[in-house]
């Protein structure tokens, strides 16, 4: 068991290292320069450029020879210091991170966890009459495949603009302060609805799908044959074909991450929620090569440790797994 | 599988997402003077209470857009890129220049004189104070002159001055070595003025790094809030001019909104939840047409203008370095669609001398009539052919060398409206048998290969109204050419020892004297109609479209004549006055 974590761990880390660096390369190499966008937002005098780039450019760093740089980036790193953001006036980028990232895990993780769970009973619970699977397959190809900035146009539309019932846009209404009160709290949710709605309805269309074809193939297997053959009942059939099913639900959950990570990227924008996803994209838009840096390196990082605790889970779920690390023959 | 194991495993799941977030919170640095944020710990709420929720009531409170493209991050008002209000709202400046009367107005000072030619005294607003309540005076301002010292904060008014100090309470005299009265006018209307007290103690390196949030201003309002989505002020009751000028800022909250999705703007605007919108917003007029918005103006243009869209060629690179040239593209290029198709008739066809309409009496119309040029297809081949260019095999005029030609033209990806005036110019040039293609270029991208001179033609207006058109041909003329790097003006490169002499000689004339100023621009005028450097397209509009459902009473043709904007620069160019003059509509 050691040594299947132990090599893991490794590919972890390498992976890490190699996302990072590549996260480090690409805003430096992309054409452009951060700070002459900045300045040319603004009508500085000619006779003070010279002097303002000197200043931005040891601001964030920029004045170093790009291995130095690159050697920064790691010691700073190792300090939890993420460099400044260039197009928000050298505010620190964990801050800026920090102040967002509450809001695009608000969102993620009932809307992952919840439509992994609802989708997986819906589709064994659709794999079991024809008439249900009449019904639910159709709903469930066409939800997963709605691009996610569509179907969060659609319900901004119609249960924000037509019926007025969810607000448009905004992570808690701009009459609002933030206080630990039951407004503001409602207030959130209230907020909070459409654009977790619109993430979840998509991935409950994927597992729900994926579930129903898993459990129609384990109910042909030759396990499930024998067992009825004996007599079983089907309910304890369909157990063991469920946990079977499980499975490649769970390595689908780890694969699914990164483009759940995008899903949650247009569906801020589209409500305006105040969260990674708008400050990413914020971040391409100015060229802000810390800010990007920072927000990818979070994505990296919570990516991988998705991954890793999906394997740790999968090592737990699936026996088999198990058996074979320590030695034994399945 | 045991009964545990199943909990392990849902556990683990759980765990999964949630370590997302607990991987980022370790080492983090306590933020410094940024704003408390709003993290919403719904979750790990003790006991909510019902009367602990700040709210701003609807009738009390104005609800703004358009000018924040990220999170509010500075405060600090010697920072151009400082939240909405900072200059204007919070900060203030010794004079508002009025582009639609042509007027400067006293602010902070109560009045300045030129007492001779290089001596200007500035008399101090007696009574003015700042939001802690020391009282504003010539200390200050002669302190906040001497800052711009520190070459940091972008200002060049110490090539010029020579010294500036406060004789008494009330008066500050300015010295000048080589007065150029215009860049001095258009300081004392755009340069905030800090208190003494407060930022005498900041060290010079920290004096721009510094947010400054919730800082002492002497304005109409005070910071109340910001949050990633929002800036909000309070009103200071306080305020300097409600005793000495009569005027009192109606709303007691504004809330600026930063810009998101343009569907969430208009939106908004349409329910009543926002009253005004500084955004671009394609198709407005059909909405004001049918009454659900208003703008300045009932009918086109809608909008006023705010800058010259203009077209800059590459005045270093053949075809583009021949005059002939230049001036066959601007007969040659479709404005009219542009205005109609592109913009829906929400902006102007610029004057062919690029002067902006506030710029009108400048303006030599009988000499604009003579010189200028109109789209004008079949005028612009008459001048290529007259200047010696010859059609090739594929029916696209060459090079008088014989080569090819196809000019490129750059616009910053994702700017709709551009993107779409660029087609036109495309089409356009192509019918008159100029090769022209589209670069495709992000914001970033476009400003390196701008500065570097590594283009054709790029879209620009960067050029904003302002109090004399020293500011427009400055950035038209300015010689010499700047380095690349942090280029902020003549990309294309054009050098004419004449114009920059005549824009010099317009710095330092008076600002009063307006024969003068009319007679050297005259001259600019010429120079620009018969090289034409860059060519000027159509006037982008100050966009702003408002609610009649809280407040009403906005700036309007009809109205008020005041401009209706939030960006920055705009409210000490008379914007404020838009608050004092807002009226809120009564509950029905």
């Amino acid at each position: 068991m050691r040594r299947y974590f132990g090599r893991k761990l490794f590919i972890y880390l390498l992976t890490f290292w190699v996302a990072a660096t590549i996260d480090w390369m690409i805003p430096r190499f992309m054409p452009g320069d951060p700070i002459q966008s900045l300045l040319s937002r603004t009508q500085v005098a000619p006779e003070a450029v010279a002097s303002l780039i000197a200043y931005y450019k040891s601001l964030f760093g920029l004045d170093q020879a790009i291995p130095q740089q690159y050697l920064n980036f790691w010691v700073a790193m190792a300090h939890g210091d993420l460099g400044r953001s260039v197009y928000l006036s050298g505010r620190p980028v964990v801050d800026v991170i920090m102040a967002a990232l509450p809001y695009t895990l608000a969102l993620l993780v009932p809307a992952i966890l919840l439509s992994w769970w609802t989708g997986n009973k819906a589709g064994a619970f659709a794999a079991r009459r024809r008439v249900l699977d009449n019904t639910i397959l159709p709903v469930g190809y066409i939800l997963t495949a709605t691009p996610y900035m569509w179907l969060a146009i659609m319900l901004a539309w119609i249960f924000a603009s037509v019926l007025g019932i969810f607000p448009i846009s905004g992570g808690y209404g701009y009459a609002l302060e933030p206080s630990l009160s039951w407004t503001f709290i409602k207030d959130l949710a209230w907020h909070w609805a459409l654009p977790f709605a619109s993430l979840f309805l998509v991935m409950f269309g994927g597992w729900a799908i994926g579930m129903r074809n898993m459990i129609i193939y384990e109910l042909d297997a030759d396990y499930s044959r024998y067992l009825s053959a004996l007599g079983a009942p089907s309910g304890l059939v369909r157990r063991y074909a469920f946990r079977n099913a499980v499975l490649p639900q769970i390595t689908g959950l780890a694969l699914q991450l990164g483009v759940i990570v995008a899903g949650a990227l247009v569906t801020e924008i589209v409500f305006s929620y105040p969260g990674i996803g708008k400050l990413l994209l914020a971040a391409v838009q100015n060229q802000d090569y810390f800010l990007l840096q920072g927000i990818f390196l979070f994505i990296i990082v919570g990516v991988l440790v998705a991954n890793f605790l999906v394997d740790i889970a999968y090592v737990l779920v699936d026996p088999r797994t198990r058996v074979g690390m320590s030695g034994g023959t399945a | 599988m045991t009964r545990t194991q199943r909990l392990l495993a849902m556990l683990a799941v759980v765990s999964l997402a949630t370590a997302a977030c607990s991987t980022g919170a370790s080492p983090t640095p306590a933020p410094t003077g940024a704003p408390a944020t709003a993290a919403p710990t719904a979750a790990a709420t003790p006991a909510p209470t019902e009367a602990a929720t700040e709210s701003y009531p609807r009738a009390e409170t104005l609800y703004t857009t358009g000018k924040q493209w990220g999170p509010p991050s500075t405060w600090n008002p010697l920072d151009p890129n400082a939240a909405m209000g900072v200059v204007g709202l919070q900060y203030e400046t010794l004079f508002l220049f009025d582009p639609l009367a042509d007027k400067f107005e006293p602010w902070l000072a109560e009045s300045a004189s030129w007492t001779d030619p290089t001596t200007y005294t500035i008399k101090v607003r007696s009574g003015a104070k700042w939001s802690d309540g020391q009282p504003l005076t010539a200390a200050d301002v002669a302190f906040t002159i001497g800052l711009a010292k520190i070459k940091v904060v972008g200002s060049n008014i110490w090539d010029y001055v020579s010294d500036a100090t406060a004789t008494d309470d009330t008066t500050v005299v300015v010295k000048f070595k080589a007065p150029a009265y215009q860049q001095w006018a258009l300081w004392t209307y755009n340069s905030p003025i800090v208190p003494k007290h407060v930022w005498e103690a900041k060290a010079n390196e920290d004096i721009l790094k510094d947010t400054n949030a919730n800082g002492v201003g002497s304005g109409p309002y005070m910071y109340k809030t910001a949050a990633e989505d929002r800036m909000v002020w309070i009103r200071n009751d306080g305020w300097w001019a409600k005793s000495a000028l009569g005027l009192e800022v109606k709303p007691k909250y504004i809330v600026d909104i930063v810009n998101g999705a343009n569907n969430v703007a208009l939106g908004r605007l349409m329910q009543g939840d926002f009253d005004l919108s500084n955004n671009f917003l394609p198709g407005v007029a059909t909405l004001v047409d049918k009454g659900y918005v208003s703008t300045y103006f009932k009918s086109a243009p809608y909008m006023l203008s705010a800058n010259t869209a203009w077209l800059v060629t590459n005045d270093k690179k053949a075809p583009l370095d021949d005059k002939e040239f230049r001036k066959a593209i601007a007969s040659a290029v479709n404005v009219p669609d542009i205005v109609n198709k592109v913009y829906g008739n929400i902006v102007k066809a610029a004057d062919p001398t690029g002067l902006l309409p506030s710029w009108d009496k400048y303006i030599d119309a009988a000499q604009r009539d003579a010189l200028g040029f109109k789209y004008d297809p079949a005028k612009a081949q008459q001048i290529l052919d007259a200047a010696g260019y010859k059609k090739g095999g594929d029916g696209f005029y060459t090079g008088k060398d014989g080569a090819a030609i196809k000019l490129t033209i750059m616009v910053p990806s994702g700017w709709s409206d551009w993107e779409a005036a660029r087609d036109v110019i495309v089409t356009s040039l192509k019918a008159v048998g100029i090769n022209a293609e589209a670069k495709i270029v992000d914001y970033g991208g476009l400003v390196a290969a701008r500065n570097a001179g590594d283009f054709d033609l790029v879209l620009n207006n960067e050029v904003q109204i302002s109090n004399s058109p020293w500011t427009y041909y400055d950035y038209m003329f300015r010689q010499p050419l700047m380095s690349a790097e942090g280029r902020n003006r003549n990309f294309g490169g054009y050098e004419n020892p004449d114009a920059w002499a005549l824009v010099q000689q317009l710095d330092k004339t008076p600002v009063e004297d307006a024969a003068a100023q009319i007679a050297i621009t005259s001259k600019l005028q010429k120079i620009s109609l018969t090289d034409m450097p860059v060519i000027p397209l159509w006037y982008n509009g100050l966009w702003s479209q408002v609610s009649n459902v809280v407040w009403t009473n906005w700036p309007s043709d009809e109205g008020a004549h005041v401009l209706p904007a939030t960006w920055n620069g705009y409210w000490q160019m008379g914007a404020i006055k838009m608050l004092t003059n807002l009226q809120p509509v009564p509950a029905p």
